[in-house]
């Protein structure tokens, strides 16, 4: 294998891997910045409860966000060099821009999230839980604004040397894709949580079906997945006009336009072989495309056939990960409203299908997730800059034994890293909220503060 | 506009680099003393002695990569394909040694003893690979055409690997000097005996890296007035309180710990480190990529370095203004029995 397939084969591993834990706290932040305000109106102790022991999953998993983000800011450099000094005048001020704006709030509140409840008052703490989850907004924001940049450029030229050059700032940040791509992964990330939070939640209530703070939260995660599941729906929507607009390729990729015409076939499932031009063993509405697009039946939609196929990305790869992530959205939605359903109908931890059909949807936010993300990145192969810089041209000039050497390397500690953190994430979510406040064994004690402890500080009876 | 922006760019990234290395120097010097520690319940103490600040220490390494992709994007381009393999070892190591901070209160028996090693291992190779990616840059990269043309293992060199046991030494220095200021009673006196010896070896390190440095690169040696035989006083001159700054430094480690000033090691440790950072830039400035590009020739786009530095100027003092609010929230003798899981 040479550089560059080892090259796109290390950033989509370390990347995938980088994204399951934001798509997770960035949401998880939010929620822990709505329990601590609960609390402190409230004064109910269940929130406190939720609070504390969500907290200890948002710490694991924001670690291990943190250290495989800062991969990713020298790896740029490391494998991609001639990518990241085309791409610097223009988007290397976003990158810029989101170390400066989140990643030391980010840093510098979490330590105050985790370690200073006995040092500043509720009211600071709360703000700091606020701040935390702001930075994770805002961090979102400015990546997601320099790849849509990646996605469909505008507001840049190019000098005669070649090189790129700003020439609207505004145009750069806010490019056409941005707003909805933007909007759609933070649905996501919420959703994610939810689905998480609440598979949990149900977990719990299978063995122990009063325990209080699991069916409150399980309420919650059902009340954000009935709401913004279908939310989502619009979103992903007004994000599939935009590509169609902007990025009629990879339209194409994800519905399997193989000819350009009129009054397109809805492809449902298939097989798209890209040598014979065709999807094989496809099951298709006929006629139901322009539907679907939300277009006249008489509107042509242009085909693969309309580009060289020098410019196709992987059609299969784009097609399914798209299926996968509508049908994991459209699992959700039912999710969320059954849910609903149940709430209103006395409590969904009364309907055991409920709680294990929640348990085993609790993963799917990552599956849609980064079957998301593989149908933006692989739909606009084989430009990593669309339209201005081709992937094999972006490569470092580095031999493959070193990439190789280096790819082994990050498969083997992060499978470390994941399976450990994995591990003791779903331990605590095993034992469940309720026992967050029990007194540590001797051995797990851990300096820091009394956030297991708060009966020390005077805040609640034990 | 008259604003030198690329001159302006060197120095916030100078700051963000010194500052990288005096905050995660610290915390990486007390990851290095991790097993010198006499029980569990010490190495409780030292890792929440830096639990609370670690991640914001951190965040100023990615400050410099982004920050050195923004302002400097030839020089990016170039360094990292040329320290490809000790830039991969920093960054698997401090994947390690950050997700210790909190696995190490998850695991059980032998997970617990996995990532107290990893936390030690993962600090050290840390250390170490910034040591190698020091002695590479000092040692110079081989450039064709603004794009890296060396081999893999350009940067492996004795005189690399001298200094990385440098940078191990310092960071345990500045390790021990934290712990000092953290700690009481026995883990205190530790402190002090650890600070003792690494104070003795970061002073032969650095005297081995000075005389290795004036030695092997007659173009640094020039800069410093020395020319083979003779010294020049008037170049040597003007330079000469950066070295007294670093001796300043180990005096006031020697004297702190004769005395057990608190904090006295900690900042002659900090002197010391200032001084290598100072001695450096006036070893290469205004070289970027040595020997071979300036900072003009590496820099971004006008227009891109201005509209980065808006945000800098609001955005800089904000952050030193939080960080040094959490530092001071934070401060005062580490407290062994709180505990938050």
């Amino acid at each position: 294998m040479d550089a560059l397939i080892l090259a796109r084969l290390q950033f989509a591993f370390t990347i995938a891997f980088h994204i399951i834990f934001p798509a997770f706290t960035i949401g998880l932040a939010s929620y822990l910045a709505v329990l601590e305000g609960l609390w402190l109106t409230t004064r109910r102790e269940a929130f406190q409860r939720l609070y504390l022991f969500w907290l200890k999953v948002f710490a694991l998993s924001f670690g291990m966000g943190v250290v495989s983000g800062v991969v990713m800011s020298y790896e740029l450099g490391a494998n991609w060099s001639v990518f990241s000094r085309a791409a610097a005048p223009v988007i290397g001020p976003l990158l810029g821009f989101e170390v400066l704006t989140a990643f030391f709030l980010e840093a510098s509140f979490l330590g105050i999230m985790l370690f200073g409840w006995k040092k500043v008052g509720p009211g600071l703490h709360f703000t700091a839980t606020v701040l935390v989850a702001i930075g994770t907004f805002i961090s979102a924001f400015w990546i997601l604004s320099a790849n849509s940049w990646m996605q469909h450029p505008t507001g840049h030229a190019v000098l005669p040397d070649g090189s790129l050059i700003a020439v609207d700032w505004w145009k750069v940040v806010f490019s056409p894709t941005f707003p909805s791509r933007l909007a759609h992964m933070l649905l996501g990330a919420y959703l994610t949580t939810a689905l998480v939070v609440g598979g949990a939640s149900a977990w719990r209530l299978m063995t122990a079906p009063t325990q209080p703070e699991s069916r409150i939260a399980l309420r919650m995660a059902i009340g954000m997945l009935a709401v913004v599941a279908p939310l989502q729906l619009v979103a992903g929507h007004i994000s599939g006009e935009v590509v169609r607009h902007h990025q009629p390729l990879k339209l194409a990729a994800i519905e399997a336009y193989w000819e350009t015409r009129a009054d397109q076939p809805l492809s449902l499932f298939g097989l798209p072989d890209r040598k014979a031009g065709k999807t094989q063993f496809e099951v298709a509405i006929p006629g139901a495309g322009a539907l679907a697009q939300g277009v006249s039946r008489e509107t042509v939609l242009q085909g693969l056939d309309a580009w060289p196929r020098s410019d196709w990305p992987v059609v299969w790869l784009v097609y399914w990960g798209f299926r996968i992530m509508v049908g994991l959205g459209l699992a959700m939605i039912g999710l969320g409203l059954w849910g609903a359903f149940l709430v209103w109908r006395g409590g969904p931890e009364r309907s055991r299908l409920y709680l294990w059909a929640a348990t085993l949807m609790a993963p799917a936010g990552f599956v849609a997730v980064i079957a998301g993300w593989v149908v933006a990145e692989a739909g606009r192969q084989p430009w990593v800059i669309y339209g201005v810089l081709r992937t094999r041209d972006a490569v470092s000039p580095v031999g493959a034994g070193q990439v190789s050497a280096s790819l082994l390397a990050f498969l083997i500690v992060y499978a470390i890293v994941f399976s450990a953190g994995a591990l003791y994430i779903l331990r605590l979510l095993h034992r469940g909220p309720e026992e967050a406040e029990q007194a540590p064994k001797p051995e797990d004690r851990a300096p820091g503060s009394a956030l297991a402890a708060p009966s020390e500080a005077g805040e609640t009876p034990p | 506009m008259s604003l030198d922006l690329p001159l302006i760019w060197i120095a916030v990234l100078g700051v963000a680099v010194c500052l990288y290395v005096m905050l995660d120097g610290f915390d990486l010097g007390v990851g290095i003393l991790f097993p010198f520690a006499r029980s569990p319940r010490e190495r409780d103490a030292m890792m929440s002695a830096i639990a609370p600040v670690w991640d914001g220490n951190e965040t100023w390494l990615v400050l410099g990569g982004g920050g050195l992709m923004a302002a400097f994007p030839v020089a990016y381009g170039i360094l990292m394909p040329a320290f490809y393999l000790p830039v991969i070892l920093m960054l698997l190591a401090l994947i390690l040694r950050g997700v210790a901070f909190e696995f190490r209160l998850h695991g059980r028996k032998r997970g617990k003893a996995f990532w107290t090693a990893a936390f030690t291992g993962g600090s050290l190779a840390a250390a170490f690979a910034q040591g190698l990616i020091l002695g590479g840059f000092v040692q110079g990269v081989t450039v064709r055409g603004e794009a890296f043309a060396g081999g893999p293992f350009d940067w492996l060199t004795p005189y690399s690997l001298l200094v990385a046991c440098g940078v191990v030494a310092g960071y345990a220095l500045l390790g021990a000097g934290w712990m000092m200021i953290k700690a009481e009673d026995q883990l205190h006196r530790d402190a002090r005996r650890w600070a003792a010896l690494a104070a003795g070896a970061t002073a032969g390190f650095l005297a081995a890296v000075s005389l290795a440095t004036l030695w092997i690169h007659p173009r640094v040696a020039a800069r410093w007035g020395f020319d083979g035989q003779a010294l020049d006083f008037d170049r040597l001159l003007p330079l000469l309180p950066i070295p007294l700054l670093g001796l300043a430094g180990l005096a006031l480690v020697a004297y702190g710990l004769m005395r057990d000033r608190w904090a006295l090691p900690f900042v002659g440790g900090l002197m010391v480190f200032l001084s290598g950072f100072a001695g450096l830039a006036a070893g290469f400035f205004p070289l970027i990529v040595p020997y071979d590009i300036d900072f003009r020739a590496a820099a971004n786009a006008d227009n891109a370095l201005a509209f980065l530095l808006v945000g800098v100027a609001i955005l800089l003092p904000v952050i030193l203004g939080y960080t040094a609010w959490v530092y001071w929230l934070f401060r005062g003798k580490v407290d062994v029995d709180a505990h938050y899981h």
